[in-house]
């Protein structure tokens, strides 16, 4: 870990001023991330500025019935929360999944959503790496690569992003909340990470000195109904080889309004909406559930260890869809 | 012979220091002026150090030196076989030369006055390298990096397998595993004059001790090393590896204490591994399932430094009767450090091999897997020709079956359904060997009514604290209380390493016969001084117990307490002093611990999610001393076993040999929600064969089958036979 200068802020402004024209300043909310990538040298930053007393940390309801969450809301208190529990199922399913309970006691919501890849390469300096060095090469293409993205991958990077709670946000249609040197501006959750391309360096479309405030959740219309699926090796404190999200509204056994999103596989969280399209306005059957799946996943692009991945992904998808659309 | 204070539940005496943190491991001590080492390790698995550049690292703040093969002590390489207890974990002194043979190796070590300040200069030693391209998988090794290391044979395998009516041949893997105990490896080094004092995590002070004076060229009595606690090793820490050389070195150059610990990643690389291996199991029997020839071949990696040998052959050669079989293991040297014994060495790996052969040709014979092993049980060591010192392995099949209700088992695949799921039956034997080794225990009782045993033997975690002041309590009648016990200091009379399931066994009769000497001779002074209630009657006539010498005749309460004969002398203490042999008895008797498990998975093939449901193992090993420890280290066994089965694997990046899931977080081990409702149940027969009462080990037997009990149960949920362990989804997806 290399030294650097640290700022707590107390407003978002003062925060937002502690980074201003800085480019190697980081925010650390939980630090379950940034702290540990630090001590691993993967993460250099000259400044750190603590957002742990920010006003950030209710979670509302909105007029249009819909939630407001604070970026500070820690993972635990949003999985507990009894809105979230009932109304965004699949939320707290996620966020349950993810970690450990000391962990998301820490783990907040806008750092959630920022959290960098569990790519071995990436988080070993002796190795080059795109993400943290662009240009430097990518040795997990040709090395081992059980855990990689098989959707969304470049020549570049096929790492994975690991959230769970993003996922689930993915299918909620999420909006997040941005303060910055020129103001807010509200970016849906679908626009918000970029794929590696020829630069997986950029993640999202942060820019220098941005801060998340809030994130938001649209209103669900009555009856909908939601389900995180979340497979992996052991059962429990690992993240996902695969897993799914899936919002559903049913009319009888008809899919009236679905949205899915896959997490494990993708080199961001995985929306899917060639599956979403499949299903719409169809039965709610296996068959579809598997032909949805074969959409959501016709353009993977498995490696040496991770092609076990294409059919793991389609039978979690299939699962997923089959849980929320079950009868009473 | 004994009281309850032998096989009941007894809560561990040291319990309490480690759960408040009292107890302190090698890396806590505070020592005044402590500087602190951290290594350097290479980057490359083959090759040589081009150059190393240390010249910013040590102008850097709090750095006090940079060491390296050019600038190092010179070192020795210890007697190793050629001497008793001077065993290694590596033999190469560290810096011996700038030769690369695995990643991980340290090829420097920065000394600072804080572990930042060393941490941040270690960082910045820059070392270049003339790599060649390294072999690392078991896999990639060729006949001109082979070599052979065991053989065992009787009658005539070759020929009578190929004629056997039925036939069985296949491979088994098991990959390389990292042994992890949560306390990692440290040494801190103290010199005054030109005596050193290590403060180690060891699990043989003994042997430490020995192989330090060996490669540090200085006599045995200018060194002390002290292990009071240890956090688990595993086997890990049986030998002394590099880091405490550096420490002990770096200290003696510095004129400063020095720690040096080993890092988790480190942990991986440089401290010691269970080594891959490859078992062809060949299986002939008759058509009624009798073995004609049981054939292991096995190949396992050792590194290009030492000849580590995991024996999957003795227990290959034992397990059942047949009238021919050999076991013949090769070694293939490998770009990785030196492997050493994990838990459950040899047998472990063996096991999975063997007993899932067993379950295949079970599954040809159309025979139920217990029945197969009934049909073919050794009734006496076949590859000895012994008698067996106490076997109750048909026993524990048949407690294990009728608890477990194995008779219910339906035998066709996939068959046994819970609704959507499948669920999967498995068994599988499991045995490790039992002995009994020299030792040397003092016992002495105390002028203020407490006792006080003391051995250089350590209590890794699993018990031997208690065990001690146990026996003591059961000879003496003083409360657990009342005795002190005094362990992991090699100035102490000499005891065993904690290794093989045998420092129960093998310190209980010098336990005993220690406490014995010195109630005599506080009976000796009792018959002897004037004023005591006892002069002159005969010795022979009087005891102790609860603390109090009487007649033998007569109840305690007419006796004194023991300290009150001591008054009338004004002693401060009288001794006992044994030293116990491997027992001579055990020559005659093959001695070994057997059991069975039986285990429940749960399968939901939509998914490939496998769960384990229940774990029910049979254990014979011989009489338990202590009922808490003892189940501790069976279901800790198990646990480990369903790691082995379903997780551990170390993987190494084949481009450079480095072990890219280095870490807690990419080495996954089981947690709570992994492991099922679990029930252990010991037959305790006593096997006085080993000692008066009758104890083997239980440390490691725990372990050994767990991993082919649980491919048999996924194989019979899913018909998907797992060979190649960890057991991974992949294969699942059917
Ligand atoms: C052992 C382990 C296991 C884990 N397992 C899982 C798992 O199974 N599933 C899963 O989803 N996650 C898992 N995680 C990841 C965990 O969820 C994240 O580390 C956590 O959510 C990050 O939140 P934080 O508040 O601690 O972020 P921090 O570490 O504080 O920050 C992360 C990044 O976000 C930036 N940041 C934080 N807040 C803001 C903001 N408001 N605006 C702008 N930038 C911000 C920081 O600058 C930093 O770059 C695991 C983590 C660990 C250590
Ligand atoms: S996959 Fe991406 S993060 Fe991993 S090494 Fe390649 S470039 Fe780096």
């Amino acid at each position: 870990m290399e030294a650097f200068q640290f700022n707590q802020a107390k407003t978002v402004s003062s925060a937002l001023e502690a980074v201003r024209s800085q480019t190697e300043a980081k925010f650390v909310a939980g630090g379950t991330t940034l702290v540990d990538l630090m001590k691993l040298n993967v993460e250099i930053p000259k400044k750190v500025v603590d957002i742990n007393s920010l006003p950030l940390t209710q979670i509302e309801s909105t007029p249009d019935g819909g939630l407001k969450i604070g970026a500070m809301v820690r993972n635990s208190d949003l999985a507990h929360d009894e809105t979230v529990q009932q109304r965004y199922t699949v939320l707290s399913e996620a966020l349950l999944s993810g970690a450990s309970p000391q962990l998301r006691n820490m783990a907040s919501t806008g750092g959630n959503l920022l959290q960098r890849t569990r790519c071995y390469y990436f988080r070993d300096t002796a190795y080059p790496c795109n993400k943290r060095e662009p240009g430097s090469g990518c040795p997990a293409i040709d090395g081992f690569n059980r855990i990689h993205a098989i959707l969304g991958t470049s020549e570049h990077c096929i790492a994975t992003h690991p959230s769970d709670m993003a996922v689930a946000m993915m299918a909620l249609e999420a909006v997040v909340h941005i303060q910055g040197a020129h103001g807010e501006r509200n970016v849906p959750l679908n626009d918000f990470y970029l794929l590696p391309g020829s630069t997986p360096n950029r993640e999202n479309v942060l820019a220098l000195g941005d801060l998340i405030t809030y994130v938001t959740l649209p209103p669900l219309t009555n009856g909908t109904r939601s389900h995180y699926l979340k497979l992996r090796d052991r059962a429990s404190y690992e993240f996902a080889l695969s897993s799914a999200a899936v919002v559903a509204l049913l009319s009888g056994h008809r899919i009236q309004r679905v949205r899915i999103a896959l997490g494990g596989v993708g080199t961001k969280p995985w929306r899917s909406m060639e599956a979403e399209q499949i299903l719409e306005g169809r039965e709610a059957s296996e068959n579809n559930f598997r032909a949805a799946a074969e959409a959501a996943l016709k353009d993977a692009k498995p490696r040496h260890d991770n092609a076990f991945k294409v059919e793991l992904a389609k039978r979690c998808l299939t699962r997923t869809l089959k849980n929320v659309t079950q009868f009473a | 012979m004994s009281s309850s204070v032998i096989g009941g539940p007894i809560t561990r005496i040291d319990g309490k220091l480690k759960v408040t943190g009292g107890a302190k491991y090698a890396a806590d001590y505070p020592i005044e002026k402590l500087a602190y080492g951290v290594a350097v390790p290479s980057t490359i698995a083959d090759g040589k150090i081009a150059r190393i550049d240390s010249v910013k690292a040590e102008k850097m703040p709090g750095v006090l030196a940079v060491f390296h093969h050019d600038n190092f002590d010179k070192l020795y390489r210890p007697a190793g076989a050629f001497e008793e207890l001077s065993r290694p974990g590596e033999s190469r002194p560290p810096f011996e030369d700038g030769n690369i043979y695995y990643y991980g190796q340290f090829v420097a070590l920065v000394v600072a006055d804080t572990f930042q300040q060393a941490q941040d200069a270690a960082a910045n030693v820059h070392v270049t390298y003339d790599e060649k391209a390294p072999l690392v998988l078991l896999n990639q090794a060729t006949t001109s990096n082979t070599t052979l290391a065991k053989k065992y044979s009787r009658g005539d395998a070759d020929s009578a397998f190929p004629k056997a009516p039925v036939q069985l041949d296949q491979t088994y893997t098991t990959p390389t595993e990292t042994h992890n105990p949560m306390e990692m490896h440290a040494t801190i080094a103290v010199w005054n004059k030109d005596k050193v004092t290590l403060y180690e995590s060891s699990q043989g002070v003994v042997n430490h001790h020995n192989v330090m004076s060996e490669m540090l060229g200085i006599p045995l009595e200018n060194i002390e090393v002290i292990s009071k606690f240890i956090g688990s090793g595993f086997g890990g820490k049986l030998f002394p590896w590099p880091h405490s050389l550096l420490a002990a070195v770096a200290a003696r150059k510095l004129g400063r204490p020095v720690k040096v610990s080993v890092p988790r990643t480190l942990m991986f690389t440089t401290v010691g591994h269970r080594p891959a291996t490859q078992q062809r199991m060949r299986l002939g029997a008759t058509q009624d399932g009798k073995l004609v020839s049981f054939q292991n071949d096995i190949l396992q990696h050792t590194s290009l430094v030492d000849d580590y040998v995991e024996d999957c052959t003795q227990v290959s050669s034992l397990l059942y009767s047949s009238p021919n079989n050999t076991a013949i293991q090769h070694l293939a040297r490998l770009n990785v450090g030196t492997p050493t014994p994990m838990r459950g060495p040899g047998r472990t790996p063996a096991l999975f091999a063997i007993e899932s052969a067993m379950d295949e040709l079970a599954i040809k014979l159309n025979m139920d897997a217990l029945e197969l092993r009934l049909k073919n049980y050794a009734e006496t060591d076949e590859a000895s020709n012994l008698p067996w010192s106490s076997k109750h392995l048909r026993e524990a099949y048949q407690t294990g079956a009728d608890r477990f209700g194995w008779s219910k088992r339906n035998p066709k695949v996939g068959s046994m359904r819970n609704g959507d799921l499948i669920q999967g039956w498995g068994m599988a034997t499991c045995t490790w060997p039992a002995g009994r080794h020299a030792a040397e225990v003092r016992v002495r009782l105390l002028a203020d009514g407490t006792a006080r045993a003391s051995c250089a033997t350590q209590d890794i975690g699993t018990g031997t604290y208690t065990v001690f002041a146990q026996v003591v309590s059961d000879k003496t009648g003083l409360p657990l209380g009342k005795i002190q016990v005094v362990l992991g200091d090699s100035a102490l009379p000499p005891g065993p390493t904690s290794g093989g399931s045998s420092v129960t066994s093998t310190v209980l009769p010098a336990i005993v016969e220690a406490t014995q000497k010195a109630v005599d001779a506080v009976i000796q002074v009792a018959v002897y001084t004037p004023n005591s209630p006892f002069q002159n009657v005969d010795a022979k006539t009087l005891k102790m117990t609860q603390g109090r010498i009487h007649a033998q005749d007569k109840s305690p309460d007419t006796g004194v307490p023991f300290q009150d004969i001591l008054a009338l002398r004004n002693l401060v203490g009288l001794d006992g002093h044994a030293k116990t042999d491997a027992d001579p008895d055990v020559k005659k008797f093959s001695t070994h611990s057997f059991g069975a498990h039986f285990c429940e998975i749960s399968f939901d093939p939509g998914i490939a999610r496998l769960r384990i449901t229940r774990w029910l193992t049979v254990i014979d090993s011989g009489r338990m001393v202590n009922a808490k420890t003892a189940r501790n280290q069976i279901l800790g066994g198990v646990v480990m076993g369903i790691g082995m089965g379903l997780f551990e694997a170390t993987i190494y990046d084949t481009r450079n040999g480095h072990p890219i899931n280095n870490n807690f977080a990419d080495y996954i081990v089981p947690v709570n929600a992994d492991i099922p409702e679990m029930d252990c149940i010991f037959l305790d027969y006593p096997d006085t064969v080993l000692n008066e009462y009758g104890a083997r080990g239980v440390g490691e037997i725990g372990l050994t089958g767990v991993a082919s009990a649980l491919t048999s149960a996924v194989y019979h949920a899913t018909g998907v036979r797992v060979r190649d362990l960890p057991i991974r989804m992949e294969q699942l997806l059917v």
